[in-house]
């Protein structure tokens, strides 16, 4: 194993994990429409109750997402982290909230009233797919900052810090970029659609079935409308390339060359696409067809992973700075050492086994599906 | 070359001050879901076992407790793991070639599988089998222990960095032995005290819990709060005195790696052989002592060669003070450890050496375009040469003044005594209540006893926090003992955006934990019903 195939490797990986967070996002997605979706108090619960079993699923793979990120990839860690800190950070504070909102809304000894943790998810269910997606947007827009490893080194700085962000917004300029804010609402959509997916298929409730059609159709015309209008945005855009020597240079089209170079990642894309718009149209169409997140969730992290691949793969530099073209991160400037890299190869074969087991856990949990019998006389509910 | 503007120092104490309160925070929740974990797992394995219902009914009251406070524990965890990058960016690049391996694993290994089966553990219970359900309580403790673990490396090597070397190619130090880091000696240590002594809040919980019950004389609880005292008790009494025997070794391992932290630990100032150890001082709380001018610290109770034995395992042992290691002084081995002045100086010719290595790298691409890195050259060699020889005291190049190097001492100091007396109160503490249930008195009429049990449950949580103080404190100045101290570790963030996101942080932590304890303490008194 060269140190350019666990690059490659490495980057896959998390591009995967990446992928399987966006289709995790059914959980906010599902919570920013509870009340829509619920209706009653009684019918909120049920919503809550069946993204709760899989929150922490959700929560997990981010946490675990920034881990595979730091081991493999620590200068974007160190320069997106320590620089967009003010997005990161917002990102933070609401998965934070929504951590405790599941567990304490209901309780009694709940000070503050259920309302509040209610506000919270949806909070969450809004601005966690908006940052995340918008982050997620920065890698083929660019973000402002400068990275100069040599100040380590230099004797008359105080602090000899080697990143910086080059405005003093720290990440919030991100928002201000339109594009941005297209992948962003892209991102809130598709997880409202597959919110409506996943709780059409995990509660035997007739009302929420019943809306939750409604609601997906909603949610997929402009979410179709948006991707689609991203997806044209970063074929015609000009890219981040660089050359053999590690020299970061504007290539016209870059992301279009990058899907044409590595067709595979295109019929990715599109059985991804494909996938998506099946699992959409068909539960949309059948009043009996409810297993539409199956095919939507595994299009969407095919999909997902196609982008992320296209960002970083074929001499892309998958974190460019706008303030400074050569400090851009490519995966041969910013990667951890060979030796860390095959280590953390050996850790990646348990991946497989955790799939499996999560699979296990989640089809024992859902073979019966959740019903308002089941909320009112359960031992654990929230 | 781009030149930054210094950042202010108010911004790297903001960032401190973030990372301990989060840091303290998280650990009022981490010691219960390690410690309650356990109890509630050897519950269910009696209603495995048994089949009786009472055993199902008892280890269902204390899974939905330990449901109100794992989410706090999990909420608290998230920002620990991005404050590393978003405060600590610099550090970030420097050991995560090292680093961020723990971390991807506890994600990989530990998160996803208590993730995983605590769902399981809550929703199951009509849903799958009872084996299936005791294996997932079991592996929803054993997540949470395994993550202790891999995090406990990471710290571990802050406090002893192994298994690494500097790549002056790469500006920054990268891993040659994962079994080194994986397995260090002070990570094992670590470990098994701190996962130990979270065993032992957990039984004060347990036993506290049972004890308000019995002090209430609630009939429909009663039964359960005698069987939970007893396993609280029995858990307790083991986990105490694993703690005590797995502390001592710590204390040895500090004074072999951190001796600095050792001597803050015990304000010994001057150091010398047939080392006492010290009971009490009367230090104060509030101000660094003139350790310079000082002979030792006031009203110093002290047991005879204690320290001594502690940190050498010997009687006559040499055990440095505060002002022998700024000094300088020969090591039990005959190591020589130069003084504070020749580290720092040595330090700031590793730093200048590796400057100079890497202009000579940028003047030879920018003269003939030749890219030699990780080609071996004469004049390469004599500039790494400079730099192998200094690379040891590298992080004493960004210390300023010697007086930097020395922590905190009253904190040490005080955290460490609040601790060990604590931990010696537990062991006595649940002896006592294990020697009750054998001669068989009724606990239950004991006020006084269960009134101390209540009064234990904030020690315990003070006890915990403790220990971490210790730990955290003592290693100041450094993020990585001797390799990088926290004025090179941090990220460029003004300081008024970290303090900002600091007191958002407090606002945010204390309203969810006065919501918390409200919901915790309504759940008690609503009991197994």
């Amino acid at each position: 194993m060269s140190l350019l195939f666990l690059q490659h490797y490495w980057c896959f990986i998390v591009a995967l994990l990446g992928a399987l967070l966006v289709f995790l996002l059914f959980v906010q997605g599902a919570n920013s429409m509870a009340g829509s979706l619920g209706q009653t108090e009684g019918g909120r619960r049920l919503v809550y109750n069946s993204t709760g079993r899989k929150w922490e699923l959700t929560f997990t793979t981010l946490v675990t997402f920034g881990g595979a990120f730091f081991a493999s990839y620590p200068l974007f860690y160190s320069t997106s982290f320590g620089g967009a800190y003010w997005l990161w950070m917002l990102i933070l504070f609401t998965f934070v909230l929504q951590a405790v909102s599941y567990e304490f809304q209901n309780k009694i000894g709940n000070l503050v009233g259920p309302r509040i943790f209610q506000f919270f998810l949806t909070l969450n269910g809004i601005l966690g797919p908006l940052l995340l997606g918008g982050a997620v947007a920065t890698f083929f827009e660019g973000s402002n900052f400068f990275v100069e490893k040599n100040n380590l080194v230099d004797g008359t700085s105080l602090t000899p810090v080697i990143s910086r962000w080059a405005n003093a917004s720290h990440g919030l300029d991100a928002l201000l970029c339109p594009w941005v804010l297209v992948l962003g609402f892209a991102v809130v959509f598709l997880a409202r659609v597959l919110g409506a997916l996943y709780v059409m298929n995990n509660i035997d409730d007739e009302g929420i079935r019943t809306r939750g059609r409604g609601r997906l159709l909603g949610a997929a015309v402009p979410f179709v409308v948006l991707f689609v209008t991203y997806l044209v945005h970063i074929l015609l855009k000009d890219g981040y390339a660089y050359d053999d020597e590690g020299v970061i240079f504007m290539e016209p089209n870059k992301y279009l060359h990058n899907f044409i170079e590595m067709w595979y990642l295109s019929v990715i894309l599109l059985i991804g696409v494909v996938l998506v718009l099946y699992g959409i149209i068909r539960t949309i169409l059948s009043k009996n067809y409810f297993g539409g997140i199956w095919p939507a969730g595994i299009g969407t992290v095919l999909t997902v992973l196609a982008l992320l691949l296209c960002t970083a793969w074929n001499h892309t530099a998958y974190y460019p700075s706008t303030a400074d073209l050569q400090s851009s991160l490519t995966m041969a400037n910013s990667s951890s050492s060979e030796f860390t890299l095959r280590t953390m190869f050996y850790v990646s074969l348990l991946v497989p086994f955790v799939l499996a087991y999560i699979a296990y856990a989640w089809r024992a949990l859902d073979r019966k599906k959740i019903t308002r019998e089941e909320i009112e006389k359960g031992a654990h509910v929230y | 070359m781009i030149h930054f503007l210094s950042i202010d120092p108010a911004a790297i104490d903001w960032a401190r001050a973030q990372f301990a309160l989060t840091a303290i925070y998280h650990w009022l929740f981490v010691p219960l879901t390690l410690g309650v974990g356990l109890i509630m797992s050897i519950m269910e394995t009696k209603y495995y076992r048994t089949g009786d219902t009472f055993w199902r009914t008892t280890a269902q009251f204390w899974q939905r407790l330990f449901g109100i406070n794992f989410a706090m524990g999990v909420a608290t965890g998230i920002i620990l793991e991005f404050e590393f990058g978003t405060n600590w960016s610099n550090y970030s690049w420097f050991v995560g070639d090292i680093f961020g391996a723990p971390l991807a694993i506890e994600g990989i290994v530990a998160f996803f599988m208590e993730s995983t089966f605590v769902a399981v553990m809550y929703f199951g219970w009509e849903k799958v089998s009872r084996g299936f359900h005791l294996a997932s309580t079991w592996l929803t403790t054993l997540g949470a222990t395994i993550s202790a673990w891999w995090i406990l490396v990471a710290n571990s090597w802050m406090q002893y960095p192994v298994g690494c070397e500097f790549n002056p190619d790469t500006l920054r130090n990268e891993m040659t032995s994962f079994l080194d880091v994986a397995l260090s000696p002070f990570a094992v240590d670590k470990f098994f005290h701190t996962v130990i002594s979270s065993w032992v809040v957990g039984a004060v919980f347990v036993v506290a819990v049972s004890a308000w019950y019995l002090l209430k004389k609630r009939e429909a609880e009663r039964e359960m709060a005698f069987k939970s005292l007893r396993i609280g008790a029995i858990v307790g009494l083991i986990a105490s005195v694993g703690a005590a025997i797995t502390g001592d070794e710590s204390a040895y391992k500090i004074a072999e790696v951190q001796p600095m932290k050792l001597a803050a630990m015990e304000a010994l100032y001057n150091g010398g052989n047939e080392q006492d150890l010290t009971a009490v001082a009367l230090l104060n709380p509030f101000s660094q002592p003139n350790y310079a001018e000082e002979e030792e610290a006031p009203m110093r109770l002290a047991i005879p060669y204690g320290l001594s034995i502690l940190a050498t395992r010997s009687i006559d042992g040499f055990v440095p003070g505060v002002n022998d290691i700024l000094k300088g002084y020969t090591r039990a081995d005959g190591r020589v450890e130069p003084s504070a002045k020749e580290k720092i100086e040595r330090g700031k010719k590793a730093i200048a050496a590796l400057a100079d290595y890497r202009k000579y790298i940028a003047d030879e691409k920018a003269a003939d375009g030749s890219d030699s890195i990780g080609k071996i050259t004469a004049a390469k060699e004599e500039r790494l040469q400079v730099l192998k020889e200094n690379w040891q005291y590298f992080g004493y190049g960004y210390i300023k003044d010697e007086a930097e190097l020395v922590p905190f001492i009253p904190i040490n100091f005080w955290a460490f005594r609040v601790m060990v007396g604590l931990g010696s109160l537990f062991i006595l503490f649940f002896a006592y209540i294990l020697f009750l249930g054998w001669r068989k008195r009724d606990i239950a009429s004991m006020t006084w006893l269960l009134w101390m049990a209540i009064i234990l449950l904030p020690c315990a949580y003070i006890c915990s926090e403790s220990g971490w103080l210790v730990a955290e404190f003592g290693r100041q100045p450094w993020t990585i003992q001797d390799m990088l101290p926290v004025s090179a570790s941090v990220s460029d963030i003004g300081s008024s955006a970290v303090a900002l996101t600091f007191w958002l942080f407090l606002l945010l932590f204390t309203s969810m934990l006065v919501v918390e304890i409200s919901i915790m303490l309504k759940q008690i008194k609503k009991g197994i019903n």
